[in-house]
């Protein structure tokens, strides 16, 4: 199959490739950019671990080709985490949380929960369950990952941060 | 603040070792999507590896073309059995005993086995090259009942073991026979249950499910034809067996084999044993010279790689009028599908379903299973589960509470009746087991007040009278079980895995600045051992969790062990971290005395020192003595500060707990929902709160996934109908019910620091409990034993059937 | 363009129900034309006493849309139980619509409004009503080359009340069974209604005898037991991991049920 050029921004930086028309977006990120914290966990677009930002919403990588991504402007869980290392607030809440075990859905998770308040900075829990529900956890039984977004929910507002209880 | 005027207690809060919620140090690379994962790694000439799978459940392979996916532009080769048959890895054993086709040779057995595997220079030319090799099937009958599996002239499965009549565990009273297996006492069960003035008797069946961790099986091989090296990277709970089965069959001498595990996805033991893709990829780099990758993709995962369970226990108890058990007898039929797979302990071909006496006090019983061939995917494994623990306790749950229904009796005052009391610790099971600690009545009674339990039963009654009067078209049901299960495999004298006994290992060395690194023989998947095993030595030695790096996973580096399923970790690994520890804590008592110029009696330990008795502020801290340990030894001993635990536990261990669940089922749809769920473990000593409480929300979630709607099943053709996400029931964060966690502590006599181990315990008492409590919502109506899974139309058809729909 | 590259081209909106397609083999197109940047397409507008929705107007475009909100909720409603976030994204309501696929929901919504959807092909525009548009399974009233560049909405009246129930297995599935109802009301009986249903025939299904069965009625417990015995009677669904065809059935006529009586409470 012919391959074409692709160009996006990811993480605030131009990236392109060259790829076929049906390279998936995800493998473009994986394989060509590196970028190996998108992960594939199924085949029917269902688990939500190849989550990213993509203009301004949260898409499945998987079922995107990547040249539906030309010219757009992309976030990934490696973009998430100030230049100086600073985690972003969802980065620490996850991990001040145990909203995390084997890691794997963790930076679809992350990524769906950046969208998410962005869309409702102050979400109810079930306003999180439901918002997280294109996103699948096989370790954590989604407990620890509601507080973790309630978390950085408050610290992104600027309420204080409850301890994580002793 | 310094050394001397820090307290006690601060200076143990700064090591945040045993007991602490300590922040996990794993999080800092996964929360930056910085982890390692297989499929990370990319090797300069790096091939891909795809297999060609069989549409049909049993049939003859009469022809392999691969001429046109050969001659595909970057495809390199394609693999049938007629390559692999010289070097003899057409086959490959299992842990079982059993052999399994790596790719099928003269048929196939199961729907979707591997039949050719492609090796291309991407995935997407490999797929492509998948779709164009033409294999031409001569379809046999289908075998998937396991029922009539056995049936005389039943279609022969296993050709190439037709004839031999003794298999692995013993004769086999039929060609799809596998073994008969047998615990207990026959006699006395039969005498106990012939005088018995109550008996239940049921078929408790338990479905095939799947592990279905996050992360797919895979692996990268990559042979150097210099040096003769084979290196694999892998999805391996076990890394060391996979090097030594790795050498057996490629003949590969061990020291030459590197298998790493690097991050793993989740495992659950979808990912103890050995795979067709495992095998090809290696073979595929022996003959390329370069390294190749095998991803399976969901489908091939959820219909290939290790399937969990498919049970069907005939259960029977007998009990005296008043509610005491006498006797305990089950049949199971195993369905093993098309190769015994099953990754248990060699000497136990039915795992450790002799825990199937559970918390209760039986005094005599008897256990008789039989494995069959079927023509589904080969295998099981322990689904978070130590080796079909899951199923004993499923079965006994079940049991209660259907013998409790006979007797009009409470679920709970019969559990209560028959549970073995704390003065009869250790106890001797009827099946052979030394329970090591447990007060089961404190921790049933803490959980039935937690829940209100009473109370609830009064809410019940109350419900169902108004069901009756036409008021509410909501059932509900509460659920109540005790599980005791085994875990932490094993001692050498019952457990090993092809051979090698199931000990597991930690070789812990300090530097002279005081900072660590510890290596053990177990591999985590997602339960935090970088974190845990820290928090132990830090414990252990007074030095801060913080200053200490601990590996798992690289063959080469890491003392031999046997790998992380069957919550082993913690009582095997952690106790051998624990040893090893003390045997340096030894070295640096001998240290500081010589230093202090004491005898070694005349010093005690205190956080994170040792100290004259009688004279505190003549102390050297563990870090000063690691200091000391490089440049200043008593006579006698040499440098250096390190030390090697190889640790054979005495016994299992034996975690417990009391859950209960409340559900609402809706009649008119068959919905049930859990309205709450309460969980009480017993682990024995906590090391990692936060982390003990994150294993139990797991393990709860894929409790309900399995109780309410997982599951393989097959047609009546073979086909294997909903490996995908799409019908395998993952619940997303909207179904999955909030758990509430409580606990007691009764530590393991035996083991060094008390701890149990906990990761499987929620999947043994989760099931059984949501069980139960679907089944409780229906008792009244008359109903006995309802099977799972509890979805949706199941449920509608229980209520159907009882006539509630007018 | 479609026309031009021929029978093996297809059109591609979200691409959420082709491209997982497409990853499992089942389809196979030679060519895909990306809509995506056709601004035309786009847009929700009212034009006289319709609601007329560019064919790529996203899932989540239709629930964020305010005139909708104030004057259809039933397509919010609807389309918040449609697969998860990320695909209500990127997934449109012309591909919802377009596929025949029987599980989509937004099919049975339009029957039951009476929607029409503006088709455009080489040899013009033209006009179907999404009750003449369902022929089978992935089957519908277009021609090779067409495809559907808008849905026409008639506007409920005032005070209309509408539900959307939707018995499925988990969030992300389709439906086990489900129901589109809008009704009204006058004096505290129905005076209008229609029906559709989800996924329990190869097409969407417009319950005609069921929604007339209701009106003059204060939908009691005999009249909605009416209205889901006719509904169950048209159904003929498939036998999946969802359960038996009769399960399936029956469930037809309990979503039936209940999403009138949503409907009810929400009407003036």
């Amino acid at each position: 199959m012919a391959k074409t050029q692709v160009t996006m921004t990811v993480n605030g930086a131009a990236a392109e490739g060259l790829v076929e028309p049906r390279t998936l977006l995800i493998h473009f990120l994986r394989e060509q950019l590196n970028l190996t914290g998108p992960h594939i966990g199924c085949d029917t677009s269902h688990c939500g671990a190849c989550t990213v930002d993509l203009d301004g919403k949260s898409v499945k990588s998987c079922t995107l080709f990547a040249v539906q991504a030309e010219g757009g402007d992309l976030l990934t869980i490696e973009g998430m985490a100030a230049p100086d290392g600073t985690l972003h607030a969802l980065q620490e809440g996850f991990r001040e949380m145990h909203g995390l075990q084997c890691g794997f859905c963790t930076p679809g998770m992350i990524m769906r929960g950046y969208r998410l308040l962005k869309e409702t900075p102050e979400p109810s829990e079930d306003e999180i369950r439901f918002g997280i529900s294109g996103n699948l956890c096989r370790c954590t039984g989604y407990q620890n990952i509601v507080k973790a977004i309630q978390y950085a929910a408050a610290k992104l507002s600027g309420a204080s941060v409850k301890e994580a209880a002793e | 603040m310094n050394a001397i005027t820090q307290s006690k207690e601060e200076r143990a809060e700064k090591l945040q070792g045993m007991g602490c919620k300590r922040k996990r140090v794993e999080d800092i690379r996964f929360v930056q999507g910085r982890g390692n994962y297989v499929d990370d790694l990319k090797l300069p000439g790096m091939l891909f590896g795809d297999f060609v799978r069989s549409p049909y459940g049993h049939a003859r392979i009469k022809k392999i073309d691969a001429a046109k996916a050969k001659s595909l532009p970057g495809v390199l080769a394609v693999l049938t059995a007629a390559d692999l048959k010289p070097l003899s890895l057409h086959y490959m054993p299992t842990l079982a005993g059993d052999v399994q086709a790596v790719l099928a040779e003269e048929k196939v057995l199961f729907q979707n086995q591997e039949v050719a595997f492609i090796i291309a220079e991407d995935r997407y030319v490999a797929a492509d090259a998948v779709e164009l090799v033409e294999v031409e099937y001569e379809e046999l009958p289908v075998i998937v009942d396991p029922f009539k599996a056995m049936a005389p002239g039943a279609p022969v499965l296993r050709e190439d073991i037709k004839d031999k009549t003794d298999g692995a565990h013993g004769k086999r009273k039929h060609y799809n026979h596998i073994f008969n297996w047998q615990i207990g006492d026959k006699a006395a069960a039969d005498r106990a249950f012939d005088k018995a003035e109550v008996t239940i008797k049921e078929l408790i069946s338990y479905q095939r499910v799947h592990p279905c961790p996050l992360e797919t099986c895979q692996c990268v091989a990559s042979f150097d034809k210099i040096r003769g090296e084979l290196t694999v990277w892998g999805t391996f709970q076990a890394p060391h067996v996979i090097r030594t089965v790795a050498s057996l069959i490629s003949k590969i001498p061990e020291h030459k084999i590197h298998v790493i595990a690097p991050d793993i996805g989740g495992g659950f033991g979808n990912k103890v044993g050995a795979y067709p893709g495992y095998i090809c990829a290696i073979v595929a780099s022996i003959v390329t010279g370069r390294p190749v990758k095998w991803v399976e993709d969901r489908i091939e995962n959820l219909s290939t790689t290790s399937f969990a369970r498919d049970y069907h226990m005939t259960t029977e108890i007998a009990a005296t009028k008043d509610g005491k058990v006498t006797g305990l007898r089950v049949h199971v039929l195993a369905d093993h599908g098309a190769f015994d797979a099953c990754a248990d302990p060699t000497k136990w071909p039915a795992g450790f379903f002799n825990i199937v006496t559970g918390s209760y006090d039986f005094p005599v019983a008897h256990v008789a299973v039989d494995g069959v061939y079927t023509n589904k995917a080969p295998g099981g494994v322990a689904y978070r589960c130590s080796f079909r623990v899951t199923e004993a306790a499923y079965c006994i749950e079940r049991g209660m509470d259907i013998l409790a229904q006979k007797l009009g009796m409470d679920p709970a005052e019969l559990r209560i009746k028959n549970m073995v009391r704390r003065e009869q610790f250790p106890y001797q099971s009827a099946l052979g087991w030394e329970y090591d600690s447990g007060d089961y009545h404190a921790a049933m009674k803490k959980a039935m007040d937690a829940v209100g339990y009473r109370q609830l039963r009064e809410e019940q009654k109350a419900k169902q009278q108004a069901f009756k009067r036409g008021e509410t078209r909501d059932l509900m049901g509460i659920g109540v079980i005790f599980f005791t299960e085994i875990v932490g495999a094993g001692p050498s004298r019952n457990c090993d895995i092809l051979g090698i006994a199931m000990f597991d290992s930690a070789e812990i060395r300090i530097h002279p600045t005081g900072a660590v690194i510890a290596r053990m023989g177990t591999k985590s998947q997602g339960q935090g051992h970088e974190t845990t095993y820290a928090q132990i030595i830090a414990t252990e030695l007074g030095l801060p969790a913080d200053d200490i790096t601990i590996e798992e996973g690289n063959t080469d580096t890491a003392p031999y062990g046997l790998g992380t399923y069957g919550s082993r970790s913690t009582p095997t690994a952690g106790a051998a971290t624990a040893m090893a520890a003390r045997k340096i804590k030894a070295k640096a008592q001998m240290i500081a005395a010589d230093l202090l110029e004491v005898s070694e009696y005349d010093l005690e330990w205190e956080v994170d020192r040792f100290r004259v008795k009688g004279n505190p502020e003549r102390f050297k801290t563990m870090k000063e003595l690691a200091w000391a340990a490089y440049n200043r030894v008593p006579k006698g001993l040499e440098p250096g500060l390190e030390a090697v635990n190889y640790y054979d536990p005495p016994n299992m261990t034996f975690p417990f707990g009391a859950y209960i669940c409340v559900v609402d089922v809706d009649v008119d749809t068959g919905v049930t929902k859990v309205r709450r769920f309460y969980a009480l473990d017993d682990c024995g000593t906590r090391i990692n709160p936060m982390i003990i409480e994150g294993q139990v929300h797991g393990g709860l979630t894929e409790a309900f996934g399995i109780a309410m709607g997982q599951e393989i099943r097959y047609d009546e053709y073979g086909n294997v109908t909903g490996p995908t996400l799409m019908d395998y029931f993952l619940p997303t964060a909207v179904e999955t019910p909030k758990w509430e966690t409580d606990w007691t502590v009764t530590p393991s006599p035996h083991h060094p620091i008390g701890a149990k181990g906990v990761g499987e315990s929620p999947n043994v008492g989760g099931v059984p409990c949501f069980a139960n409590a679907v089944n409780d919502a229906f008792k009244f109506l008359g109903s006995t034993h309802i099977a799972m899974p509890h979805d949706h139309w199941r449920t509608w058809t229980v209520a159907e059937k009882l006539g509630l729909h007018g | 363009m479609l026309a031009d590259l021929g029978e093996d081209a297809r059109p591609l909106a979200g691409g959420h129900s082709l491209i997982p397609m497409m990853k499992l083999r089942l389809a196979a197109p030679a060519d895909l034309v990306d809509l995506g940047g056709i601004g035309e397409l786009k847009g929700i507008r009212t034009e006289g006493g319709d609601i007329v929705i560019g064919a790529m107007t996203t899932q989540h475009a239709l629930i964020a849309d305010a005139t909708l909100a104030a004057r259809l909720p039933l397509l919010g409603e609807t389309a918040l139980l449609i697969a998860d976030p990320q695909v209500r994204y990127v997934g449109t309501i012309g591909g919802n619509v377009a596929q025949g696929d029987p599980g989509n929901d937004m099919p049975a919504v339009m029957l039951c409004l009476g929607a029409s959807y503006q088709i455009a092909g080489k040899g013009g525009e033209r006009r179907v009503a999404a009750r003449d548009f369902y022929e089978g399974a992935y089957l519908t009233a277009l021609a090779p080359g067409e495809m559907v560049t808008a849905i026409r909405i008639p506007v409920p009246p005032q005070g209309h009340g509408a539900a959307y129930e939707k018995l499925k297995r988990k969030i992300g599935d389709y439906a086990t069974a489900a129901a589109a109802v809008i009704l009204t009301q006058s004096q505290g009986r129905v005076a209008t209604c229609s029906i559709g249903l989800t996924n329990v025939a190869e097409t969407p299904l417009w319950a005609e005898a069921a929604a007339k069965s209701v009106i003059g009625t204060a939908l009691d417990a005999a009249a909605l037991k009416k209205a889901a015995a006719l509904a169950e009677a048209i159904a003929a669904p498939a036998s999946d991991n969802r359960g038996p065809a009769e399960y399936r059935r029956k469930m037809a006529g309990v979503m039936v049920a209940r999403a009138l009586m949503r409907a009810q409470s929400r009407a003036a």
